[in-house]
């Protein structure tokens, strides 16, 4: 009976892992079957994350023992199974002789318990299997679980550094595909494993029982499963890999060409677009076919070794049987369990790279886990009994005290910049795109800290405050407007999140998006999502500051552009604007001159540094960057802006 | 399905060759199970002897079987074993080369098997399967009588041992009744003796036999094996093969389309149509390959093979079978329509992942980190509960598949031995049936396995076909006119008319103008009042619904595309560029350019400073879509791409969007003296940079509502002087 193999090919060819496969999209196709034949991602330190996943495992370890203990029972329940049944046969032959020599009749009462124990046997041993599918399964999604949520709650605490050379497709990726194959390397791969070992372990004590002389005959072949296996998976890898590669390639160009349709047919690149795609297609297809042939040849030829070591263990117990060493009925029960022997070689022979590839996973998430995260120093210097009075309100008084900052170590690109802002007065930050208008932002709401020099607030420094309690007192309105998937109303309620419905309608009244959000098919109760085109770019800002009025802050830090926005939704954004301005100390990053001039205090920036600072007048008479900025805006054209900024933080 | 079936056909031959070696595999593997019985039942319990005529036998056994003819009154039996044996005799030299084997033969007279006649063979097999257990009988009867031997456990087991008592004639009658296997079997154990007595090495036999079988077997095994490899070989190219082709076909499709088509599908979906659709395809091929024609082969095979057995328990299988594919239907009934709900769920977890990196500015801000850790794990729950639910019922199919196969073997012999206690099948034939029915289990099995496949890979299928079977709006005309050299690029709308495909209503509507070397005609409106779509009609992104665009007095749609957008230097409203580094993304506007020429674009769109900045110069890489210099960086390069082509015709669609003042108007004012005698677009939203334009369209709802110069429209033109007035302060105007 060679069923246990038929499943295992059944396993590795078969539809069930595809249909498997649907709920991870994003992912590679990876299939248990297949993925020990993919390209083998080698971890930095195996043996320590090895240690980490079963760290994390730990709570589970009386499930995981009880996963074990079922595995091993139903395996020896599997293995028992054929010997008892080879009675139940012997009982009938036995049976028709006696009939037949009127000796005797079959002995049906025999068959009976010999087949009801063999059922009792089969059965249990798959309801013992479905078990620890069960439990298996119940823990993998539990880690998975908390391996998802430990990486999100990981991402709001690191630092905004860490993310300026990530990009998010990376740690989307740590959050599906790594922990998918973790998941799957629990649910599959360790019950695989326990199954493959007990039944090698099993099936070698059987034959031993029966005969070591055949038993060193039918070993003698498991080298040569080795090599076949080691040679097959070595060169598939490689095809594997720069199939991987070519694919992505092929990805690549055509996201890219097919992302900038428009320039190709304008410049009449497509016959070179369609030439560069031959060439990576024509690659791709030659080593996808040498890997999928590769692998689809690694059951034919196990299954020829297996054949092989039948037909020597075979030659051997007749050889043997003559000379009485064995019974003709042991040598039957040891090719059974020849037939066995195989299958569970192969997945042996492949755990070594399945769990390379688990550790490569295990590693990155765990890697992200462990990187370095925002830290209050107001806890540190808390802990030294420093921790300062944690004000009720503020009035909105900024100081900056010889700050300087650079976001590399060794570019400082604020240098020494001290100024104070009273409170209720406004700031206009004003430069060129990418002279780093944000940078002061970031500083003050601390997604950045200053690498010398303090900010104070109210007379606090602003390090000696939580994170937290600072960046409250602050109201946001960015260029790069930013919504979240859920309701009209959810979004302006996303500054306070006990607001009524009365507070919620009259911020979006003084915003001026009331009307307007009237207009639309729900209402407030409208979804925002990624496909939501009913709402225009300064609609979508209209709702920011609706979001900020709704808050109350007692500072605000405005962007002003609006480079894709009609005059009339415009015209109101001003207003709104103005409106929030109202009585808070209030930093713009502006692009208009009416703001400007306004303005108590001009910040110039220029290439990341704050080149001067003062009133319009004072900065017009001055001279400098400044003048020549405004000056040169006039002469000719005069046109309204400082700079047409697409500058996002 | 069929459009993308048709991209099989090159490699129909190489399909019925999978088909044919299929074929021949199914063959060896159903033929298999035969082998590995064979070896077990006849070289290992019966020492390698087939109970069959025999090579040789000693003469006097072969005169006993005479008597035993004669006494019967068969005489003719006897003749037509008399005609397939000839004596040798000791001294003859064929008893020499017998000796080596047989070694009695040099010294009695021994009877050795000559006819090659099938038919002679076949009689005489019959008539001494049926008469020789009887002398066997005898034989070990008398030489027990003589005290010569001990029964052998065998004959004690059949329990003839206990004739003694019986007349011969009772004793052949009692041995014609007996079941033909247990006949065999003193057919083998007579021969035994008869070998024995012959001088032969019984053990020597028995291993030649095993060896013979398993050589047999491996030579068996070999053919599946090739069979199965050139299966896979081959099977990997058609797969490989077919969806390098349909990636092929459907990307050179889509560089065929134009903006119309482009847009009916979203960038995004026509990416996953190129690839993973296309995977999906290769994978089924894959499949079908290895299971399609395999499955049926060996089910049909198994299922002949078995009613030859032991037609009586068909119902066995057929019930198998039948829980089977309900098991599995009711499986994916319950899971397949979870998957799609698991996929929904994985999405939405992504999104709150995205806009958790994306708006991590503002979460801080609003200091929302727990309120974005709830959503989360609202999100993360769903999904690992419907996970769960699935993974379980998955993971139920093994164990239900080992039980069906389990108790269909159990029942095989209950029900089987029932027969054999009333003789309609042997023993034999019921454990062969038992093999072949696990064949067809399996059969059944990987036949339930495709058809999961099947149905999304055939919604693939057609999403790939919609691609390929998509009708090109826009091609060459027929009997293209060219262009006169030099070409001046003058271009004419006349009551140019445009509605998208499906769309209700014209964008554009009865548009006249007149463009002239020289000049710039810049078009402003606000959002969605058609200024882009103007302008994406002069390339012939799109084709005009009414009225002409005359390009120095012809038709566009008369020219030949590649002439007509040779002659236009585009810069699309988002900056798009390529992979690779500065230089290549400039020569993408002009294969052939002069350094001098790439290096006096990147000049006048003052794009110079990033070159002489950056140590490569203008090997200065790019990333894909240049993600790795600024927007405005990304803007003047996509301007200096345009300028390379030395184009009678410039458009600039809402292109300065990102580069600040000063550059932008550095930039306009060295254009004015590269590219004097060009005709220059500008779509725009700001009034400033247009004021001294030669002609400024005003757009509103598609239709012209001013054209004219800045201080004209100012006066005559509500709308334009609305925008102006928003973005100007009164006195900045004069």
């Amino acid at each position: 009976m060679n069923n246990n193999e038929r499943q295992e090919q059944l396993n590795n060819s078969s539809a069930f892992h595809e249909t498997q496969m649907q709920r991870r999209p994003g992912a590679k196709p990876v299939r248990p079957g297949r993925r020990a034949l993919m390209a083998g991602e080698k971890s930095r330190d195996f043996k320590g994350t090895m240690k980490k996943l079963i760290a994390y495992l730990g709570p589970y370890h009386w499930p995981i023992l009880c996963v074990m203990i079922l595995a091993i029972v139903s395996t020896i329940l599997a293995i028992l199974g054929p010997k008892v049944l080879g009675n139940a046969t012997t009982a009938l032959f036995e049976g028709v002789v006696k009939k037949l020599t009127r000796t005797g009749d079959i002995d049906f009462a025999k068959i009976k318990t010999i087949l009801l124990t063999v059922l009792v046997l089969y059965v249990s041993s798959s309801i013992l299997q479905y078990l620890q599918g069960w439990v298996l399964s119940g823990i993998a999604v539990k880690i998975t679980y908390s391996f998802r949520k430990d990486i999100l709650a990981k991402i709001n605490r690191m630092p905004f550094k860490a993310f300026d050379n990530t990009n998010h497709g990376e740690i989307l990726s740590r959050i599906t595909n790594d922990v998918d194959v973790v998941n799957q390397t629990l649910t599959q791969t360790i019950s695989q494993m326990i199954h493959s070992i007990m039944t090698i372990i099993g099936v070698f004590v059987m034959m031993l029982t029966i005969s070591w002389q055949m038993t060193i005959v039918a070993l003698v072949t498991i080298p040569l499963s080795l090599i076949v296996v080691r040679v097959i998976v070595k060169r598939s890898q490689k095809y594997f890999r720069i199939q991987q590669e070519y694919l992505g390639h092929v990805n690549g160009h055509i996201e890219e060409i097919f992302s900038s349709h428009i320039v190709v047919k304008a410049y009449g690149g497509e016959e070179r677009a369609i030439q560069t795609f031959n060439e990576l297609n024509s690659t791709l297809y030659q080593s996808a076919w040498k890997s999928h042939f590769l692998s689809s040849i690694m059951m034919p030829l196990m299954n020829f070794v297996g054949n092989i070591g039948y037909v020597a263990v075979a030659v051997s117990g007749g050889w043997l049987a003559a000379k009485k060493m064995v019974t003709v009925g042991d040598i039957q029960a040891f090719l059974q369990y020849v037939r066995q022997f195989t299958q569970p070689i192969v997945q042996i022979a492949n755990i070594s790279n399945v769990l390379q590839q688990t550790a490569a996973a295990a590693e990155r998430i765990f890697d992200f886990l462990a990187s370095e995260e925002e830290k209050d120093v107001s806890i540190e210097m808390g802990q030294k009994g420093a921790l300062v009075e944690i004000p009720e309100s503020i009035k909105g008084k900024v100081e900056f005290r010889h700050v300087c900052f650079g976001y590399l170590p060794d570019q400082p690109i604020i240098k020494d910049f001290s100024a104070t802002i009273l409170p209720g007065q406004k700031v206009a930050i004003v430069g060129p795109t990418g002279a780093g208008k944000t940078t002061l932002v970031k500083l003050l709401m601390r997604f950045y800290d200053p690498d010398s020099g303090e900010i104070l607030v109210d007379d606090i420094p602003i390090r000696s405050l939580p994170r937290s309690l600072v960046r409250s007192w602050f109201g946001m309105v960015l260029q790069d407007t930013w919504l979240f998937s859920g309701t009209v109303k959810e979004n302006i309620a996303y500054g306070k999140r006990d607001a009524t419905e009365a507070e919620i309608v009259e911020a979006a009244k003084a915003a001026h998006v009331d009307h307007f959000v009237r207009a639309l098919p729900e209402g407030y109760n409208l979804e925002i999502n990624e496909e939501t085109t009913n709402i225009s770019q300064g609609q979508m800002q209209l709702l920011t500051i609706a979001r900020a009025m709704l808050a109350q802050p007692p500072m605000l830090i405005l962007d002003e552009a609006t480079s894709n926005v009609d005059t009339h939704t415009e015209l109101l954004i001003q207003r709104a604007m103005g409106l929030l301005m109202q009585g808070r100390t209030s930093f713009v990053i502006a692009h208009r001159l009416s703001t400007i001039r306004d303005a108590d205090l001009i910040l110039v920036m220029d290439h990341g540094d704050i080149v001067e600072q003062g009133t319009h007048e004072e900065l017009l008479n001055k001279g400098g960057f400044y003048a020549e900025l405004y000056n040169s805006q006039f002469d000719q054209n005069g046109e309204d802006r400082l700079a047409i900024s697409a500058s996002s933080f | 399905m069929r459009t993308v079936l048709r991209y099989l056909k090159p490699y129909w031959l190489d399909i019925v060759f999978i088909v044919v070696l299929l074929f021949i595999q199914a063959n060896a593997d159903l033929s298999l199970p035969d082998y590995l019985s064979r070896i077990v039942n006849v070289g290992i319990q019966q020492n390698g002897i087939e109970a069959n005529l025999p090579a040789v036998m000693q003469k006097s056994t072969f005169e006993a079987l005479g008597r035993l003819f004669q006494m019967e009154a068969k005489p003719e039996d006897f003749l037509a074993l008399q005609k397939v044996y000839v004596e040798v005799l000791p001294d003859s030299p064929q008893a020499q080369s017998l000796s080596k084997k047989w070694p009695l033969a040099k010294k009695e007279p021994v009877m050795m098997l000559s006819s090659k006649n099938k038919a002679e063979l076949d009689v005489a097999r019959a008539i001494f399967l049926s008469e020789y257990p009887k002398l066997a009988a005898f034989l070990q009867f008398s030489s027990m009588a003589a005290g010569k031997v001990s029964p052998s456990p065998q004959m004690s087991k059949s329990g003839l041992s206990g004739l003694s008592s019986m007349t011969p004639q009772e004793l052949s009658a009692q041995i014609e009744a007996l079941d033909p296997l247990i006949k065999s079997q003193i057919v083998v154990l007579g021969l035994q003796g008869e070998f024995t007595a012959l001088g032969a090495d019984i053990n020597a036999m028995q291993s030649s036999y095993i060896l013979r079988v398993g050589i047999q077997m491996l030579l068996i095994t070999l053919i599946a094996v090739g069979s199965a490899v050139l299966v896979g070989f081959l099977g990997s190219r058609l797969s490989a093969g077919t969806s390098r082709d349909l990636r092929n076909a459907v990307f050179s499709k889509v560089e065929e389309f134009s903006l119309a088509e482009f847009d009916s599908f979203s960038t995004a979906s026509l990416i996953t149509r190129s690839t993973n659709d296309i995977n999906h395809i290769q994978m089924l091929i894959m499949m079908s390959t290895r299971m399609l024609f395999y499955a049926p082969i060996i089910g049909i095979g198994g299922v002949i093979r078995a009613l030859s057995k032991a037609s009586g328990m068909w119902w066995i299988i057929a019930m198998a079978v039948g829980v089977l594919l309900g098991i599995v239907g009711l499986v994916f009934a319950l899971v397949v329509p979870k998957f799609r709900i698991v996929q929904k769920l994985v999405d939405k977890l992504n999104l709150v992942v995205r806009e958790n990196l994306s708006g991590m500015m503002v979460i801080r801000a609003f200091n929302m980190q727990d309120h974005e850790a709830k959503r989360f794990d609202k999100a993360n729950r769903d999904l690992t509960s419907m996970m769960l639910y699935v993974t379980r019922a998955m993971v139920v199919l093994m164990p239900l598949m080992t039980i069906i196969m389990n108790v269909v073997s159990i029942s095989i012999i209950w029900v089987g031995s029932h027969e054999v206690a009333v003789g309609s099948i042997r023993v034999g034939d019921m454990m062969a049936f038992m093999q072949y029915s696990m064949q067809i289990f399996f059969a059944f099995l990987m036949m339930s396995a495709m058809f999961i496949l099947f149905p999304r890979a055939s919604v693939s299928a057609e999403r790939i076909a919609e691609v390929l079977n998509k009708e090109v709006s826009i091609r060459d005309p027929e009997k293209p006119i060219h262009l006169s050299k030099p070409v001046r690029g003058e271009i004419e709308f006349h009551h140019v008319d445009f509605k998208y495909p499906g769309a209700q209503e014209n964008v554009l509507e009865d548009i006249n103008f007149i463009a002239k070397p020289g000049t710039m005609t810049a078009i402003i409106g606000t959002t969605g009042s058609g200024k882009s779509t103007l302008v994406s009609l002069i390339p012939r992104f799109y084709d005009v619904t009414g009225g002409q665009i005359l390009l120095d007095g012809i038709d566009i749609r008369n020219l030949p595309l590649a002439e007509l957008r040779s002659q236009i230097g585009f810069v699309p409203q988002k900056s798009m560029l390529f992979s690779g580094d500065i230089e290549e993304n400039i020569r993408y506007g002009k294969e052939d350019a002069l350094e001098s020429e790439i290096m006096k674009a990147l000049e006048v769109s003052q794009i110079m400073n990033l070159v002489e900045e950056s140590p490569e110069g203008l090997k200065r890489p790019i990333s894909q879509g240049g993600m790795n210099v600024s927007g405005g960086q990304r803007q003047r390069l996509a301007i200096a791409r345009a300028l390379v082509r030395k184009a009678p015709i410039y458009i600039f669609d809402d292109s300065f969007s990102a580069i600040d003042y000063k550059t932008d108007r550095a930039i306009r004012s060295a254009l004015k003296k590269y590219a004097a005698d060009s005709v220059i677009f500008l779509v725009t939203q700001r009034v400033a940079p247009i004021r001294n334009a030669e002609q400024i369209i005003v757009l509103y709802e598609g239709q012209i509502v001013g054209i004219g110069i800045h201080e004209q429209l100012m006066k005559t033109c509500e709308v334009y002087r609305d925008i102006a007035l928003s973005q100007l302060k009164q006195e900045e105007l004069v």
